[in-house]
């Protein structure tokens, strides 16, 4: 491409030009500038956060990760509730909304008349555009009576007798809980997962789909022995970044999960999350007291928690985000 | 990446036919079956924003009317109205998105025009990345500790700074993906003319990518419009009419919060008229900042 047959022989005037010109260096400079302090305000939330939180994990050690105290009559505060509200209810929603994801993406890749493709895309990504806190009123106020009275007495009537798992479906149907919010999380993660996984499906060389379709193969069996295989790291960072997604959701969660701090042996028993908890108790803890440290303590957690899943989920869509 | 179907299971169809057939016959019965249940995760897809919206319309039509773009909050039982909170809202998101986007923009400029490649480059990519998603909720906390203990109480400016926070790096990821679009030759055409850089990004990179940065800005709006938790610790909300920044400011997602959960049936009423406000504007934000990109194509 270069021809740089004059580069030896700068014209005088293209010197000048390049050395005194004071807007190029301006304006990399504020560009610089710019992406350096990105880096300076993900460092400045985790040292304060950490800083803040400080308190709390001097007072309480290692084991506020997973003590189950929260008691701020006697200033015993521990992680252990909510954090394990945090992760079953993102696990448990991942496990709810991946197959529906994969449908969607199946559908709209494989099996969508063209025309259709993009309207149906779009609506699903609108999903993903909905305000957390409208999921939030939504699910307490039409899922959650729907639940109550239809769907976990059901639940509760089959699958609570079964051995073994009975005990996970247990319990009155108040509507809220645990796996209510889980269902929630399941629909608002579920355009991100369903989204990464329709990229990536159709970054598919066609060539590799058209030589299955030529040896015989059905729409699934290509889907299943070609598409999937090929992709299967990419679909993997698609759930891990739906996940963390999960991990942080603050409204939706606070309006349903029952907002109670102990750990419940069923889904359907209320919990909490670490988000839901600070969205709660953030506003009645005083400035300085330790309740206010376990808080941000909290948050530094939550922090590390969806660093770790989210760096993850970049990691394994590398290979998609260079094409 | 081969496809083995049945291999050493079944005789091979040029050996028996009739097993030939079967093995078809199951083959196209399992394919009707995903297909199907691929059809069915769609509907139900559909089905949930379906049911938001409709749920949306039904209960916030039934409370809507003038009052709520005329009347501040008031007291459950005295008729009021969401003035307050739709332009304290209004504020806080053109504010937020104001200071934000030209950071943004500017980063995105250096990862797409000067760190291509680049190690430092990766790693600003990377940390942006982790930006978009890390919760909102979390940055609401950061700021507290920055902006609200150190200066004595909640304020409008600091819900201002939070949603400048979560502006970036939507702004970021949108302009360096738009900027990666331009053909190269046209960089080598504008340089070749004797122009400086930052000409050639400023009037020629930036030009040919407006539709899609201005997309990136339209849906970092409708991104901040809705965001509740951030506000919570930063601008708190305010029962009264006020347009001072440096005092707690209302905002139309923290006051559906407060009334949803509350026992009023006026308050809940205006929940759910705000609810819809927010989510047409916000999906209509989208839909906007779709049709824009799509012109351009």
């Amino acid at each position: 491409m270069s021809q740089a047959a004059t580069a030896d022989t700068p014209h005088p005037a293209a010197t000048r030009r390049s050395r005194g010109n004071v807007g190029d260096i301006v304006f990399e400079g504020a560009c610089r500038g710019a992406a350096v302090l990105v880096l300076i305000l993900l460092g400045a939330i985790i040292v304060e956060l950490f800083l803040a939180g400080l308190p709390a994990f001097r007072a309480f050690g290692l084991p506020f990760v997973w003590s189950t105290d929260w008691d701020p009559v006697q200033e015993v505060f521990g992680a252990g509730v909510s954090i394990y509200g945090t992760v079953v209810t993102a696990v448990l929603a991942i496990v709810l909304a991946v197959p529906l994801a994969f449908g969607i993406a199946f559908y709209l890749t494989e099996l969508a008349p063209p025309w259709l493709r993009r309207p149906v895309g779009t609506a699903i990504e609108l999903l993903a555009a909905v305000p957390s806190i409208i999921y939030g009123m939504w699910g307490f106020f039409v899922i959650a009576p729907a639940f109550a009275q239809y769907i976990q007495p059901t639940i509760i009537d089959t699958v609570g007798e079964l051995p073994l798992v009975g005990f996970l479906f247990q319990g009155a149907p108040f509507g809220t809980g645990i796996f209510t919010a889980a269902f929630i999380l399941a629909i608002m993660i579920l355009p991100f997962i369903a989204a990464t996984m329709r990229d990536v499906f159709e970054q598919v060389p066609p060539v590799y789909k058209e030589s299955a379709y030529g040896l015989g193969a059905t729409t699934w069996e290509v889907m299943r022995s070609v598409v999937l295989p090929y992709t299967r790291v990419s679909v993997v960072g698609g759930i891990m970044l739906g996940l963390g997604r999960a991990l942080g959701e603050t409204m939706a969660v606070t309006f349903v999960i029952g907002n109670a701090n102990r750990i419940s042996t069923s889904l359907f028993g209320p919990g909490n999350t670490i988000a839901s908890l600070v969205a709660l108790e953030f506003g009645e803890s005083e400035a300085g007291s330790l309740k206010f440290a376990s808080l941000l303590a909290l948050g530094f957690i939550l922090f590390v928690l969806s660093f770790l899943v989210l760096a993850a989920s970049r990691y394994l869509l590398r290979s998609r985000l260079k094409a | 990446m081969s496809i083995t179907i049945g291999a050493g299971i079944h005789p091979g169809p040029r050996k028996d036919l009739k097993v030939a057939a079967a093995l078809g016959r199951r083959r196209r019965r399992m394919d009707a079956i995903v297909r199907i249940l691929g059809l069915v995760a769609m509907l139900v897809g559909l089905a949930f924003l379906a049911s938001i919206l409709l749920t949306l319309a039904y209960r916030g039509s039934e409370a809507m009317g003038l009052s709520i773009f005329t009347r501040v909050t008031a007291p459950p039982g005295s008729e009021g109205g969401l003035l307050n909170p739709i332009v304290g809202s209004l504020i806080q998101a053109a504010l937020g998105t104001a200071i934000g986007t030209p950071v943004g923009m500017l980063v995105g400029t250096y990862l797409a025009e000067y760190a291509r490649g680049s190690k430092f480059g990766n790693l600003v990519r990377f940390v942006s990345d982790i930006l978009l998603s890390a919760p909102s909720i979390l940055i609401g906390l950061f700021v507290y500790t920055i902006l609200v203990m150190p200066f004595g109480g909640f304020s409008g400016w600091a819900g201002v700074a939070a949603l400048a926070i979560i502006v970036i790096p939507v702004v970021v990821r949108t302009t360096e993906d738009m900027l990666s679009l331009i053909p190269n030759t046209l960089r080598e055409a504008v340089i070749g003319l004797g122009a400086p850089k930052w000409k050639m990004i400023v009037f020629v990179c930036w030009k040919s990518a407006m539709s899609g940065i201005i997309t990136g800005i339209l849906l970092a709006v409708a991104r901040v419009a809705g965001e509740t938790a951030p506000l919570l610790f930063t601008s708190l909300g305010n029962n009264a009419w006020s347009v001072d920044l440096t005092k707690p400011m209302a905002s139309l997602p923290v006051t559906i919060y407060a009334y949803a959960g509350s026992p009023f049936e006026d308050w809940i009423g205006l929940a759910w008229a705000g609810a819809l406000l927010i989510t047409l504007g916000v999906l209509g934000l989208n839909i906007l900042a779709r049709s824009v990109l799509r012109g351009r194509k």
